[in-house]
């Protein structure tokens, strides 16, 4: 009964007070809540002057930055071995440290980042980072790990002075910051050698110098302005070249910035050249400049990765001329096709390989019974093909002959080169060559297109053996580069395009991937091939440094190989994986380390009261969102102090709101593989929120019970309760970040038993 | 009461002849030679199969919609279901009645032409503009194709036309008589055509979106009308009928009551009807049939035939001693049961890793005898079921023996065939050999109930965990090598991380045991099972299942040859070959009037350039509109611009084929732009008399121009005349289009 009537007496005082404390209360939603929050934090003992306000504010952020590197510093060299995804950005940074070319899903910054941090802590990049468990021994890895903690205890000051610029009130902002402090999965993540924080250092980077520099909006083009302006650019191009969710922060910043825009352009007392100037500043410092930071780390991506390394197969074969060690790399070669050549083709979607055939057959009851066509990965001498003219059989490489180039448009053999290694051994047969084949039979593993076999004796075959050469749009009678035109090729019979499906053919075919002649003419990479290698000793061999791609295409080609790459990674069905839906709830974590009771275990895993209560949080703002947002729209007059505070749950809460969704919903439309530590960047968000929304909410609830005596103090009350709340179960949950040895939790003997609140938390 | 005695009694009508004349040609234009060609078109060959299913009353799944749609297509009736839909292209046999299974998407599609007159006149555009926006519905070649067949897509425009129309009513009846009898009626409407949309084809729901949000924008511009009062006085007032006709005043009524009409309304009658739809489909088919495999036991024991024939009578709880199969509850890839032969794990795989060597366990995808096992007591030796039974429970160690071979299901630290990470599942065979039989599991009921934790049959869905090494016995969804006859692999998953399917089992077969020989048991096994108890499964069980397998059911992307990508519709760079007589070049295509296609794309353009423009230049406080000018662009833009953008930019999304008809319902709302732009063209950017009447003259012009397209493509639109090869090349007006020319 009391609260009701309590809210019952506030209700009915309401209006009486309005016309009185009006004034006043109208500051309220200024600095000085904040200076006022100062005034009672417990910390600070000194009343009013500035100068004790400055220094306190100083000093409470110093303790808060103090403590998130303390939490992120302690016991960092443990464990001693290869946690997780370690393995992988731990040997993408070797990579960098000894310049040989790979691929990853990723932009380049991160690890780029990484193998800094290696180079510069003295890791001499031997290490082979193998596989989770493996120990690190003697190589120095405290370096990357530093870097990567260090990075990450920035988090916690951005958030709080974030949350400070947006509240004004200093409550909110040490909310926030303990929330993040002792939050085990941000603390966890931030320790080990991982992208995770690196972007979020970007993102939060972003986000605060955003808020500054809306807050600089009444001293536009002054230094502080400008400063956050291409700070907040700058961390962008930094978000977006850790990984490609940093897109969720540039579109955040985007919305901001429209809106900004708007709100200037609708200003009648600016003039259009000024709002031009306003524009004109954004577009160079949000557009231009981390347009042109993000391709200069992909500049000095390919400028250190020189030598030749994993990745180069991922990559066209023009790309892969420019890696030293591979032998496309200086290699001289004629730069035009011409009947007679010996040549490899290559398809041009990535991971498919080289068209290749072998002398074994079709299984009985698969097709034709003829010699199989493939694609294989690797460089091998069934890859070699010699192009020749449909209706002769003559040698072209006669010297007598002059040389006759093919052209776009002509119809050609493509005649198996017989292997000169092998012939030694081979004896069952005499060797032939066949030629490249098409015909209406299904093909062996996608029904709807066509077999392709090697056919004909000695390149005597039959017309199912022309093939209509092109390049993809160029003119016809054009001559045909080596690497850099784009071919197919056309069955003259039936119509088809020659192609690769991308499926892995069975044991018979010695699990090299399927090619066939597809009926439907669509424009796929899979149909698409270019000429590799090109031997014919009647031209004059060019070097490859001409055909080598400019800065753009392998910038462009190198995006679209991640695209593809990163859609290429999807769940397999019978396979658990995470949900989106799974992460806010904290249904379950990640091994990080370790998995039975003798081993040092690490797991992933958020501080589930602060989880729970980020998740309780969102369901009250939205809540209180609305009824704030009605009653303001059905036109009822709030009290002045009341309207301060609604203004910051609306506006500063709607900015942290729309970075929470921004960085969570996208990934219900992912069709990827996704994983729970895909949402710590909402998570930071989330726990902005609040911060926002129970320092606005019991402020309001000391306001509304003004006439009793202690209302102040609930405020304060409750604030210290969710601090120390959130600190005890920090105490309570840190071994999972720290570390645990000893039975597993479901043992009573645990350490940590009674802490496995839910049945799916396996630590 | 005897008034009319006194006063003639008389009947005004007024008929607008414009919309008798457009409901008239639109039904001319559709209705003509219908029943030609009569052979299959297209679809027609995939949704003709669930007429049939219809009307042979089978149940069948199909995750390209729900099942209003289906049902539409099967109300036209009068056929026994008897024909094989397996090509496009057969000739219809004798019993199956064309004209009125085409009938309703024709309908559907001759009355979208006068319903496009009445939303652009509802928007308050001119007759004009009405008459231009259904004279283009009724030629484009498009719609009058795909309404002319067994396909959904005239039906999902109608109902999505209908939405619309039936809001802009409301909203218009808004303005001067809230909760009169119209207002609620037109409400209702609305309510009601959304959920129709969305039962035809799950596309209905971008429309429905679309409705939602105009009026969710609507209802909080009323919030902040302060005439109306909050939760007044008044409630009881607006919510008695019989003061309906007097409350015409908007003052008074509280915003509570339209809030509360419009949830109601906009949220839960659709919900309603939605379920109904499923009710009603789940009624009609209630006999087992081809697409039993892919829902649970439980639901397939709930149809007629199949799966209830066998299990009807079975005994609900399983007792120590039963004989059982056990299915797995994923069921991918291929539904499968735990199974168990002769055959032994080959000694070495051709990798060159080593297996244990004892008999294959396996999930077989079809009935067999080998899918039996019998759950023994470990502690006691016999294999019948004791008297009184004894149920197995929630946490009970059991043993499962095959019942064929009588091994008992095995795991150990053995790596499983195909899948290293996991642990080897075999039937024991004491080799002699230092490896002890680890053949002890216990029982974990995945879905028990707070009351019982028994096990029960089909109903219950059980893990089995290994008890020497907790690993849970699961489907990895591979196949095994020919040494395992290709079967699927089991095996034992030592990291089971939360709740998956494919670790999850049910009995769906089950009998007690009686016999306590080997021989008998085998003849036992052979017989079918028997004893008796019924049971059925909730409406809403079977729905959230029927729901959840549909949205689940992914069919593997296959390509197809007329498939297209979203960017080729917008100009109109592909077509699709729907049919192609016998013998002459006579053939139907889907193609649009490149005309109206083209310029519907270039009125949107304009609108966004003009909107964008007139919004920068208020933003600077100069309004070249008047304001209900104003208002009126905003409203026509917001539901038709944005019922094209809800009805196209979602297909960047998706990842499962596209045709060009996922198109059509956009391009209605591209068609109702048109004329709305090219008023606003006229009256707001022409300045003289004299640009006005050029401006008339050149839409003319243009009209006349689409109509000669519409005719020159008719050919391919009703395939009523067989052109020559010339005559097709000349109408190959783009090289992507791909037009049938026959080789003679």
């Amino acid at each position: 009964m009391p609260p009701a009537t309590g809210g019952g007496l506030a209700e009915s005082e309401l209006r009486p007070r309005r016309g009185r404390c009006g004034p006043q209360a109208a500051r309220a939603a200024g600095r000085d809540v904040a200076a006022e929050a100062v005034a009672r934090s417990p910390k600070r003992p000194a009343w009013g002057s500035r100068r004790f306000e400055a220094v306190g504010w100083w000093a409470l952020l110093a303790l808060v930055t103090l403590l998130s590197f303390a939490t992120r510093f302690h016991r960092l060299d443990e464990p001693p071995h290869i946690c997780w995804d370690e393995t992988h950005f731990g040997k993408m940074g070797s990579y960098y440290i000894n310049r040989t070319f790979f691929f990853d899903v990723h932009p380049p910054l991160g690890k780029m980042l990484i193998g800094l941090a290696g180079y510069l802590s003295g890791y001499d990049g031997t290490f082979l980072f193998q596989k989770p468990g493996d120990k690190y021994e003697h190589h120095s890895y405290m370096g990357m790990r530093g870097f990567c903690a260090f990075l990450g205890s920035w988090l916690v000051p951005f958030a709080y002075l974030t949350v400070l610029d947006l509240s004004k009130s200093l409550s909110a902002a040490l909310l926030t910051a303990a929330l993040l402090t002792f939050d085990t999965g941000c603390l966890t993540l931030s320790q080990y050698i991982l992208l995770d924080p690196i972007l979020m250092f970007f993102i939060m980077a972003a986000m605060l110098s955003m808020v500054k520099y809306n807050s600089c909006a009444d001293r536009p083009f002054s230094a502080p302005w400008w400063f956050w302006l291409s700070l907040t650019g700058v961390s962008l191009a930094g978000a977006l070249g850790v990984k490609f969710v940093g897109l969720f922060i540039i579109l955040q910043v985007g919305l901001n910035t429209i809106a900004d825009l708007w709100y200037l352009f609708g200003d009648l007392s600016l003039s259009l050249v000024t709002v031009g100037k306003h524009l004109t500043a954004r577009v160079l410092c949000l557009i231009v400049l981390p347009l042109a930071l993000y391709t200069a780390t992909f500049a000095v991506h390919f400028m250190v990765l020189s030598k030749s390394g994993p990745g180069d197969g991922f990559f066209s074969s023009a790309f892969q001329a420019r890696l030293s060690g591979n032998n496309l790399h200086n290699a001289s070669i004629p730069e035009h096709l011409a009947y007679g050549s010996v040549i490899t083709v290559k398809n041009l979607r990535m991971a498919i390989g080289y068209l290749h055939s072998h002398r074994h057959l079709y299984p009985e009851g698969i097709g034709a019974r003829q010699q199989q066509v493939t694609t294989y990965l690797h460089k091998d001498y069934n890859n070699l093909w010699i192009i020749k003219k449909h209706n002769t059989n003559s040698d072209p490489l006669d010297p007598s002959f002059p040389v006759e180039f093919v052209r776009h448009g002509d119809i050609i053999r493509l005649e198996h080169k017989e292997c000169p290694l092998k012939k030694i051994w081979r004896w069952e047969q005499k060797e032939t060559s066949r030629n490249l084949h098409s015909h209406y039979h299904e093909a062996p593993m996608t029904r709807k297109h066509y077999q392709v076999t090697g056919y004909g004796i000695n390149g005597t075959g039959d017309s199912n053996d022309f093939w209509r050469i092109e390049v993809v749009n160029r003119k016809f009678g054009n001559r045909i580069k080596v690497l850099r035109s784009r071919i197919r090729f056309i069955h003259l019979v039936t119509g088809c395009v020659l192609g690769s499906s991308g499926k892995v053919l069975p044991k018979w075919g010695w699990e090299q991937l399927e090619v066939t002649c597809t009926p439907y003419l669509k424009e796929t990479l899979n149909s698409i091939w270019n000429v590799e290698d090109h031997i014919n000793p009647k031209l004059p061999n060019i070097s490859l440094d001409v055909l080598q791609p400019s800065f753009p295409e392998i910038l462009l080609e190198s995006h679209m190989v991640m695209i593809r790459g990163n859609s290429g990674l999807k769940p397999k069905d019978n396979e658990f994986t995470s949900k989106p839906w799974h992460w806010p709830i904290n249904y379950q974590g990640l091994r990080f380390s370790g998995v039975n009771d003798t081993d040092f275990r690490v797991y992933l895993l958020g501080n589930p009261v602060v989880w729970w209560l980020n998740l309780l949080s969102i369901a009250l703002y939205l809540l209180s969102g609305s009824i704030i947002a009605v009653a303001m729209q059905r036109g009822a007059r709030l009290p002045a102090e009341v309207a301060g505070l609604s203004q910051v749950l609306l506006r500063g809460g709607g900015q942290v709101l729309l970075g929470w969704t921004l960085h969570y919903f996208p990934f219900f439309l992912m069709g990827r593989v996704l994983y729970f530590h895909h949402y710590f960047p909402a998570m930071l968000f989330s726990s902005m929120l609040t911060g926002i929304l129970w320092d606005t909410l019991l402020r309001l609830c000391a306001w509304g019970l003004a006439s009793w005596p202690l209302a102040r103090g609930i405020h304060v009350a409750g604030i210290l309760s969710l601090l120390l709340g959130t600190a005890y179960s920090f105490y309570l949950f840190h071994p999972l970040a720290y570390g645990m040895v000893g039975p597993l939790a479901q043992d009573p003997q645990s350490p940590m038993a009674g802490l496995r609140w839910l049945d799916s938390w396996d630590f | 009461m005897w008034g009319f005695l006194k006063r003639p009694v008389v009947v005004t009508a007024d008929i607008n002849l414009s919309l008798v004349a457009l409901t008239g040609m639109g039904l001319l234009s559709r209705l003509w030679r219908l029943t030609y060609p009569r052979a299959v078109v297209f679809d027609e060959v995939y949704y003709g199969q669930y007429i049939s299913f219809y009307m042979k009353q089978i149940f069948f799944l199909d995750d390209s919609g729900p099942p209003f749609g289906h049902m539409v297509l099967a109300l036209g009736g009068g056929f026994d279901g008897n024909f094989l839909w397996n090509r496009i292209g057969a000739e219809y046999s004798s019993n199956v009645p064309v004209w009125s299974l085409r009938l309703l998407p024709a309908l559907a599609g001759a009355l979208s032409v006068p319903m496009a007159y009445q939303i652009v006149l509802e928007l308050h555009f001119s007759h004009c503009a009405a008459m231009g926006a259904a004279l283009l519905m009724l030629i484009e070649n498009a719609l009058i194709t795909q309404s002319r067949l067994m396909l959904l897509e005239s039906v999902l425009i109608f109902f999505n036309l209908l939405a619309v129309l039936s809001y802009l009513k409301f909203f218009n009846c808004q303005k001067h008589s809230p909760f009169s009898l119209s207002w609620w009626f037109w409400l209702t409407l609305t309510g009601v055509a959304c959920s129709c949309a969305v039962g035809i084809k799950y596309m209905g729901v971008f429309t429905y979106v679309l409705v939602l949000g105009v009026a969710a924008v609507h209802a909080w511009h009323l919030l902040g009308d302060q005439t109306l009062s909050n939760v007044g006085a008044d409630v009881q007032c607006c919510m008695r009928p019989a003061c309906m006709g007097q409350m015409q005043m908007s003052q008074g009524v509280c915003v509570f009551c339209h809030l509360l009409a419009r949830a109601v309304a906009l949220l839960v009658i659709p919900v309603v009807l939605y379920l109904l739809f499923f009710y009603v489909h789940l009624i009609l088919v209630f006999r087992s049939g081809p697409h039993d495999q892919i829902m649970s036991s439980a639901f397939q024991a709930s149809l007629e035939g199949g799966l209830a024939r066998i299990t009807q009578g079975q005994p609900l709880e399983v007792a120590f001693g039963s004989q059982v199969t056990l299915r797995n509850v994923f069921g991918k890839p291929v539904p499968c049961w735990l199974h168990s032969h002769q055959d032994t794990y080959p000694m070495i795989y051709e990798n060159g890793r080593g297996s244990s060597h004892q008999q294959q366990v396996t999930c077989y995808p079809f009935k067999d005898v080998n899918n039996w096992w019998i759950v023994k007591d470990p502690r006691r030796h016999q294999l019948v079921v004791s008297s009184p039974p004894r149920p197995v429970r929630h946490g009970d160690m059991v043993q499962l023996v095959h019942g064929m071979t009588t091994r008992s299901l095995n795991t150990h630290d053995v790596a499983a065939p195909l899948s290293p990470h996991s642990q080897e599942v075999s039937c024991y065979i004491d080799y002699n050999i230092s490896m002890p039989a680890q053949n002890l599991w216990r029982l974990e009921i995945v879905n028990r109930g707070s009351d019982t934790d028994v096990w029960k049959t089909i109903l219950s869905e059980v893990r089995f965990v290994h008890v020497n090494t907790s690993a849970v016995l699961k489907l990895s969804g591979a196949h095994l090598p020919d040494w395992g006859y290709r079967q699927l692999e089991i095996v034992g998953e030592k990291l089971s991380r939360g709740y998956h399917g494919s670790t999850v089992w049910n009995v769906e077969e089950h009998r007690y045991g009686a016999s306590q020989e080997q021989r008998e048991r085998e003849r036992e096994l052979h017989s079918p099972a028997q004893v008796d108890v019924s049971r059925n499964l909730s409406f809403m069980a079977r729905f959230s299942e029927l729901q959840w397998r549909m949205l689940a059911l992914r069919s593997d992307d296959s390509e197809h040859k007329y498939s297209s990508s979203p960017l080729e519709w917008v100009t109109l760079d592909t077509n699709i070959a729907y049919w192609l007589h016998p013998r002459t070049s006579a053939q139907i295509h889907l193609l649009g009037n490149i005309v109206i296609w083209v310029s519907g794309s270039l009125a949107l353009a304009i609108y966004a350039l003009l909107s964008l423009w007139y919004l920068l230049r208020r933003r600077r406080n100069v309004h070249d509109l008047p304001q209900d000018a104003w208002l009126r662009w905003v409203l026509a833009g917001a539901l038709c611009a944005g019922g094209w953008a809800v009805n196209y930019l979602p297909f960047f999304l998706m990842e499962k084929t596209l045709f060009l008809y996922h198109y059509l319902p956009a391009l209605t709302f591209q068609i109702l732009l048109l004329p709305v732009v090219l008023q606003h063209i006229s009256d707001h950017l022409c300045r003289s008399q004299l640009q006005r009447s050029i401006f008339s003259a050149l839409v003319v012009a243009w009209y006349s121009s689409a109509c000669h397209v519409s005719n020159t493509l008719r050919p391919l639109t009703y395939g009523d005349k067989s052109l020559s090869p010339h005559e097709l090349k000349a109408l190959r007006w783009k090289d992507s289009w791909d037009i049938l020319i026959r080789k003679h």
